[in-house]
């Protein structure tokens, strides 16, 4: 049976809460900022929400359930989305399919993290079972490691160059510069990325994104009520979720989008020569080469060759992570898996001011998430559309 | 090639000796399977007997098929490094300190894919031979050593960083009258140690192996009798922030039943065995805790001898195997007291050993030099149980199986 669309159903009033490098804040603030802003924006008050999905990493010891008292909702609908960075997508999905089908009418989607001193080491020391046991007693790199050998496996696999993934990283950079939140202010030369201090080789400082506090979010509901409201929005032309894809594969060196990207593409009934931009998720370059491959820009082992052939900046022929993604403008924990969802939402619905593309109207997002011992386990992607 | 460890220079006092730091020590469960294997020097997997998949990391169900029916297997050692990193930059106090360190992607022969410490002298994609090996944590950890021996290959940072070799270190073994004294002391020097004390007992009294003992090159006399307190505290103070291996080998081994033996054999054996650990243990247990990271000769393991019948009483030398349960329960609650300082602490177990107190007992019966050497491989590989000769070995087999059965055999005179 194919998969019903997602018509009717539309994305409004996105919203990021500018991010810190550290915060004495708790998620349970950045999460209420976040929630306000979008609200704001949407002209509404938090009594006009029945819908409530929520990421984060530091919520501890409350859940989304306990969020409702603390913030003074009362949603007929409660998700908390643990995906990490594939939690913007799947949030829109759920959020989506609960509107549809009337089980709310308003779904707020949030993610927030706070980040105290020492709380990225905190946070990772209780990460997943798999990473106790079997990742962090192995010198303790974190992800930053976990993905040094993946990187070290494609490019011996495939024969990419560090300047390859060094284009990435500095089009980012360069696009930051015009997104007054972003955490990095400086421009990034190659020269710069090639010589950077090794972190857990082959991944230098500028492979790597800067963790931090921030929150994000975003409203779905019917196209009816956005138009009723004076909403700009975007729709959902497709989306694509999967989890633990390609178990017996020995390096990732694939995610789940490549299981599920020809159902993508023809629910979306377009291709990738379509996007006006792409926003992927980028905690390393390589992972953003990898997205371009499995999400049908070109074969694989040839995304890193593939970006580096085009211009990634917001003036380019292929623009990219837009706001300057995680790499320049700061991973806030699961905020990190809406950073490009709330940016795609903003260009095709063209607000989004200093880092706008031209006439940007079909933008593609991907998500990646949770790596519980040696890879990324939940990958997702969706398709926005302006309306016509 | 692995650079061969230069002898450290003599300690400086105006220095602060380093903090020990552990690596990650929390673990599942299920995972703790690793050091049990670690701990013998096996290489074990998890693996489900009902679709004979074998998994990692370890789980609580067949991710194959489901079951619960996992139990640990001995494995294939061989492997493939996939990919490795050096990683320079870690927010764990412990590897902070001992960057850069290197880590990669093993593909097991055995079928899992696993992250393991990798030793410098692999090269980049090369065949590997696993090890599982505990840590300074003890916790048990899968290392890709060279395919072949390679020079100087235990000195590699991150083996010497998880293990207890007696290499460049000063140890103490307790008891000089034991009859494995000699042998043992030849062993630990042959190894690379920098010094041997021995500790001796009613000096006054002769014994065979003085002259051979006293005629060694870097190996010192003391005064040393473990039941007495005063005796343990006064070596410890000469002696004590310079011991990096203990080795209490002190025991009394007599035969007799509970109706036969004596209760002055019963209190002796008491008296220097168990007691004689917790003696030794509040006189030089606080130095050796502390000195778990002081640079190449950092302090980094105990072990206790123990009679293979610690494990199940034997009726014909009640009192002394009573005494070595007792030594066995002492010597697992510091096993846990000294990890925290990152010390090991081995057991080796020896089977009736080739001496005039085990005369009338059949063979096999364990000859000193193979108790010696039992004691250094198992430092070599940084152990926590040895089971040194034959009977050692069936006893300890027997007592995973069924400790009950083996209760019973015991007291029919097996």
């Amino acid at each position: 049976m194919a998969r019903q669309g997602y018509d009717g159903v539309v994305l409004a009033a996105p919203f990021t809460e500018p991010y810190t490098r550290f915060s004495n804040e708790t998620a349970h603030w950045w999460i209420a900022r976040a929630l306000r802003g979008s609200l704001r924006a949407a002209g509404l008050t938090p009594r006009d929400i029945d819908g409530f999905a929520v990421a984060s990493f530091t919520l501890f010891p409350d859940t989304p359930v306990a969020l409702t008292q603390h913030l003074g909702l009362s949603p007929r609908w409660l998700d908390s989305v643990p995906m990490g960075g594939a939690s913007g997508i799947v949030a829109l999905r759920r959020a989506a399919r609960a509107v549809q089908a009337g089980d709310a009418e308003i779904v707020a989607c949030v993610a927030g993290d706070t980040n105290p001193i020492d709380g990225f080491r905190k946070l990772l020391s209780a990460f997943s079972r798999f990473s106790l046991d079997a990742s962090y007693p192995y010198g303790y790199g974190g992800p930053n490691a976990s993905f040094a050998l993946l990187m070290d496996r494609y490019m011996t696999e495939y024969g990419a160059s560090r300047a390859d993934f060094g284009h990435i990283a500095i089009a980012q950079r360069d696009n930051a510069l015009r997104n007054p939140h972003a955490l990095m202010k400086k421009p990034l030369s190659l020269d710069d990325y090639l010589t950077a201090r090794p972190i857990a080789e082959p991944i230098a400082l500028y492979d790597c994104v800067m963790p931090c506090a921030g929150a994000e979010a975003f409203l779905v509901m019917s196209e009816d009520r956005a138009r009723a409201l004076n909403l700009p929005f975007a729709r959902i032309s497709g989306t694509i979720e999967r989890h633990n894809a390609f178990a017996d594969d020995p390096i990732q060196l694939r995610g789940g989008w490549a299981v599920d990207v020809d159902e993508l593409w023809q629910m979306a009934g377009m291709g990738p020569p379509d996007m006006d931009l792409v926003q992927t998720y980028d905690d390393y370059p390589v992972i953003s080469a990898l997205q371009f491959e499995d999400l049908g820009f070109c074969p694989k082992g040839e995304g890193a060759a593939f970006l580096a052939a085009r211009d990634l900046t917001i003036t380019g022929d292929l623009p990219h992570n837009t706001s300057g993604g995680q790499l320049s403008a700061g991973q806030a924990g699961a905020a990190g898996g809406f950073i490009g969802l709330t940016e795609a939402i903003r260009q095709v619905t063209r607000t989004a001011g200093p880092t706008q593309v031209a006439d940007a109207a079909r933008a593609l997002v991907s998500g990646f998430g949770m790596i519980n011992f040696d890879r990324g386990l939940c990958s997702a992607a969706c398709v926005l559309e302006a309306p016509s | 090639m692995t650079q061969p460890l230069a002898p450290p220079p003599k300690k400086n006092p105006a220095r602060r000796t380093p903090v020990p730091t552990l690596p990650p020590a929390i673990r599942s469960r299920a995972a703790l399977g690793l050091a049990l294997a670690a701990a013998q020097g096996r290489f074990q997997l998890q693996t489900c007997t009902d679709c004979g998949a074998v998994q990692y990391p370890p789980r609580d169900a067949c991710h194959r098929c489901l079951s619960t029916a996992l139990v640990w297997q001995d494995q294939p050692r061989g492997a493939q490094l996939l990919a490795e990193t050096t990683i320079h930059a870690s927010p764990d106090p412990y590897f902070r300190e001992r960057l850069p360190w290197r880590a990669g992607t093993v593909q097991l022969d055995a079928g899992p894919v696993a992250l393991a410490h990798i030793h410098g002298d692999v090269a980049r994609g090369a065949r590997t031979r696993t090890a599982l090996m505990l840590d300074r944590a003890g916790q048990g950890v899968l290392v890709a050593l060279p395919e072949q021996e390679t020079p100087h290959m235990q000195d590699d940072p991150a083996l010497r960083a998880m293990g207890t070799h007696p290499s460049h270190r000063r140890i103490l073994i307790t008891d000089a009258r034991a009859p494995e004294a000699p042998a043992l002391t030849r062993a630990l020097l042959d190894a690379g140690a920098a010094h041997v004390f021995l500790g001796l007992a009613e000096r006054w009294r002769p014994f065979p192996a003085q002259p051979t003992l006293e005629a060694m090159k870097n190996v010192t006399l003391h005064p040393l009798d473990v039941t007495d307190a005063d005796s343990v505290i006064d070596l410890a103070g000469s002696i004590g922030g310079k011991v990096d291996i203990l080795i209490n080998n002190a025991r009394h081994i007599r035969p007799g039943g509970v109706i036969t033996g004596t209760i002055h054999d019963a209190s002796d054996a008491l008296q220097k065995g168990a007691l004689g650990l917790m003696r030794l243990a509040h006189a030089f247990g606080p130095a050796l805790s502390a000195r778990g990271a002081d640079g190449v000769n950092s302090a980094a393991a105990w072990v206790t001898v123990l009679p293979a019948q610690s494990l199940a009483h034997d009726p014909g030398f009640a009192a002394s195997t009573a005494a070595g349960a007792a030594t066995r329960a002492l010597s697992l609650s510091l096993r846990a007291e000294l990890r925290a300082g990152g010390i090991r602490v081995l057991h080796v177990h020896a089977g009736p050993i080739d001496d005039d107190w085990h005369q009338p007992l059949p063979p096999p019966k364990l000859a000193p030099n193979a108790l010696a050497r039992a004691i250094v491989q198992g430092l070599e590989q940084g152990l926590e149980e040895v089971h040194a000769g034959d009977v050692a070995r069936d006893i300890a087999e027997r007592f995973a199986q069924n400790p009950a059965l083996l209760a019973r055999e015991m007291e029919g005179g097996a």
